[in-house]
């Protein structure tokens, strides 16, 4: 076994942790666009199709950059937050918001294609039932969107394991507070007789990703398993 | 008691329907295109009208002067789809009681057991709907439609998708659910087999028309009525007395003033009535009482009509006492044996090509 320092897991853990909270306090709102691109028709709806891919085609570094001007201790919205004691620059939480915001496009294009795939009448046939929108989107379209969703949001998480530019323009790049395992990773490629150390973090970046992948393939085989049932 | 009266276009087409059922069965007929699903449509809260009104036991569902418009979910109406629509992820047991969970407990009147006992699905509760056949999975549809204890139910074409032996696997079913439940039903469909067999009413529907509203045997009983597209479709209607059956020979006894038809098979009660379909195209036509022949099923009656189709004659019968037959014939039998208006014949129909699902039992109530 690869033997790590203590400054290295704290990248690790802190990496897990920005990432877990990134993606799951995203995942409503993520399920919510998802639905509404696939479903509902308003106006606006092609403008925050484009908004929500933005992160998926911007430079990171742009992003994380416009995150600072609205999240920054100064920003538009960061400053009315920090009265509230919501805080977000060079803090964990600001690499949270960083990572959900780049998962988010990913996270949205699976559960959209997901929501696309019912069939829009079993949520008639629930309303006929006697189920209004919010049950039937409950009890029918959310169960049968699962698989997509869970996929979505493991894509999600991949990514913002990965994430490195937003984060370190938005958050720097501080041990302990904001250095996730890239951030750590591009700390030791700068400094002499690191490598070893980036080799380490590579390897456990490496099986983190993997495992994300293998188990969003193993269930959108289960899901593909199911839905032939279904025809 | 539904009441529809209501207008509605799309695109070219023109819809503009007005009818009324309290109980039985109504039926929506007409072929595709005739806005019968539309209408349903309309009834069930799925499409919204753009003029009229539907109102069921009194209580407004849709008006547009009054700009009311109750959701589909508030409209306690059944629907049983053409194609099911079951939820895939849920159990049998969860898609039955689907729409019970939704109803008002002083509502839930229909008990469960009873419906899975009446539908024969009780093997079935554990099962998810993919695996099920497709007579299975309307069962359950219809199930479901049921336990959701409505006021009315609507069914959309739900034999459409089945072949012949589900259809009469079901068929009995829909009389049980129509008897035991007391559910008025409106029924949509094109076949004409399943409207008489069910119907106590029938609309027929023509391009977004009501063409004509009445029993089945008034409704498909006068040669302008008739909606076949081609010869094997032309059909008649006989409302029959049960006089007996034989055992010896399995068959069924059915008597008309005009004469007597032999059933293969049960049919009915002795001392019932049953409505049985024949298609012209198994009716022979004789100037003579018959005699030495192996059809032993023949009634009397006078021509009324003749309605003449390239190379083949549609003759129409009055029937001695009621009713009215249709006979296909080439224009060359006619010109032969003369059968011109107002001909005594006699019309000879082969037993044997009467199935199942052309005889109902008529509900004597």
């Amino acid at each position: 076994m690869i033997e790590l320092s203590s400054q290295e897991w704290t990248a690790i853990l802190l990496s897990l942790r920005v990432s877990l909270v990134g993606t799951i306090v995203s995942l409503p709102l993520g399920i919510l666009v998802a639905y509404a691109l696939a479903r509902w028709s308003f106006p606006g709806k092609t403008l925050l199709n484009g908004l929500v891919h933005l992160p998926l085609v911007m430079p990171p570094v742009v992003t994380g950059f416009l995150l600072l001007i609205l999240f920054g201790r100064k920003g538009l919205l960061g400053a009315p937050l920090a009265e509230i004691g919501i805080v977000f620059s060079f803090s964990w939480t600001g690499a949270a918001l960083a990572c959900g915001v780049m998962g988010f496009p990913l996270m949205v294009r699976a559960m959209r294609l997901s929501f696309e795939a019912i069939d829009r009448r079993l949520e008639l046939a629930a309303g006929t039932l006697g189920a209004n929108r919010s049950w039937s989107f409950l009890t029918v379209s959310l169960p049968l969107a699962l698989p997509g969703i869970v996929v979505g949001w493991i894509l999600a998480f991949a990514k913002a394991l990965g994430e490195f530019g937003a984060t370190i323009t938005f958050v720097s790049n501080i041990p302990g507070e904001t250095q996730t395992i890239s951030a750590a990773i591009y700390t030791y490629t700068q400094i002499p007789g690191g490598d070893a150390g980036a080799f380490r973090l590579t390897f456990v970046a490496v099986v983190i990703a993997l495992a994300a992948l293998v188990v969003s393939e193993l269930i959108q085989k289960h899901a593909e398993q199911r839905l032939k049932y279904v025809q | 008691m539904i009441e529809v009266d209501v207008a509605r276009r799309v695109g070219s087409f023109d819809l503009r329907v007005g009818f009324a059922n309290s109980e039985g069965i109504t039926a929506l007929f007409g072929r595709s295109g005739s806005g019968k699903s539309l209408t349903l449509s309309l009834v069930a809260g799925l499409a919204r009208p753009d003029h009229g009104r539907v109102t069921l036991d009194g209580v407004p569902l849709v008006d547009t002067e009054t700009r009311t418009f109750v959701p589909k979910h508030r409209r306690r109406i059944g629907v049983v789809f053409q194609d099911s629509l079951l939820f895939p992820h849920l159990s049998v047991r969860h898609n039955l009681l689907f729409g019970r969970w939704f109803a008002p407990p002083q509502d839930r009147t229909i008990r469960f057991d009873q419906v899975v006992e009446t539908l024969g699905v009780g093997h079935l509760l554990t099962r998810r709907p993919g695996l099920l056949s497709g007579g299975e999975k309307q069962r359950i549809a219809i199930g479901r439609a049921l336990l959701s204890c409505p006021k009315l139910l609507l069914f959309d074409e739900p034999l459409a998708s089945l072949d012949l032996e589900r259809k009469l696997e079901i068929l009995p079913l829909i009389e049980h659910v129509r008897d035991e439940f007391r559910v008025p039903i409106v029924y949509v469909s094109h076949a004409m087999e399943e409207v008489v067999r069910l119907a106590s009413t029938v609309v027929r529907l023509e391009a977004g028309k009501v063409e004509a509203i009445g029993p089945p045997g008034e409704i498909f009983g006068s040669l302008a009525a008739a909606t076949a597209e081609n010869r094997f479709d032309r059909s008649s209607v006989l409302t029959m007395k049960v006089r007996g059956k034989n055992d010896a020979y399995g068959l069924t006894e059915l008597v008309h003033p005009a004469g007597t038809v032999w059933l293969a098979g049960p049919a009915g009660i002795v001392g019932g009535t049953v409505r049985i379909i024949v298609k012209a195209t198994d009716v022979v036509l004789s100037v003579d009482p018959p005699h030495h022949l192996s059809v032993r099923s023949s009634l009397s009656g006078t021509i009324d009509a003749v309605q003449e189709n390239g190379p083949l004659a549609t003759i129409s019968m009055i029937l001695d006492g009621d009713g009215h037959l249709f006979a296909m014939t080439t224009r060359h039998a006619r010109d032969e044996l003369d059968l011109v208006l107002g001909k005594r014949v006699y019309a000879l129909i082969k037993t044997t090509a009467l199935d199942e699902r052309q005889v109902a039992s008529v509900s004597t109530r």
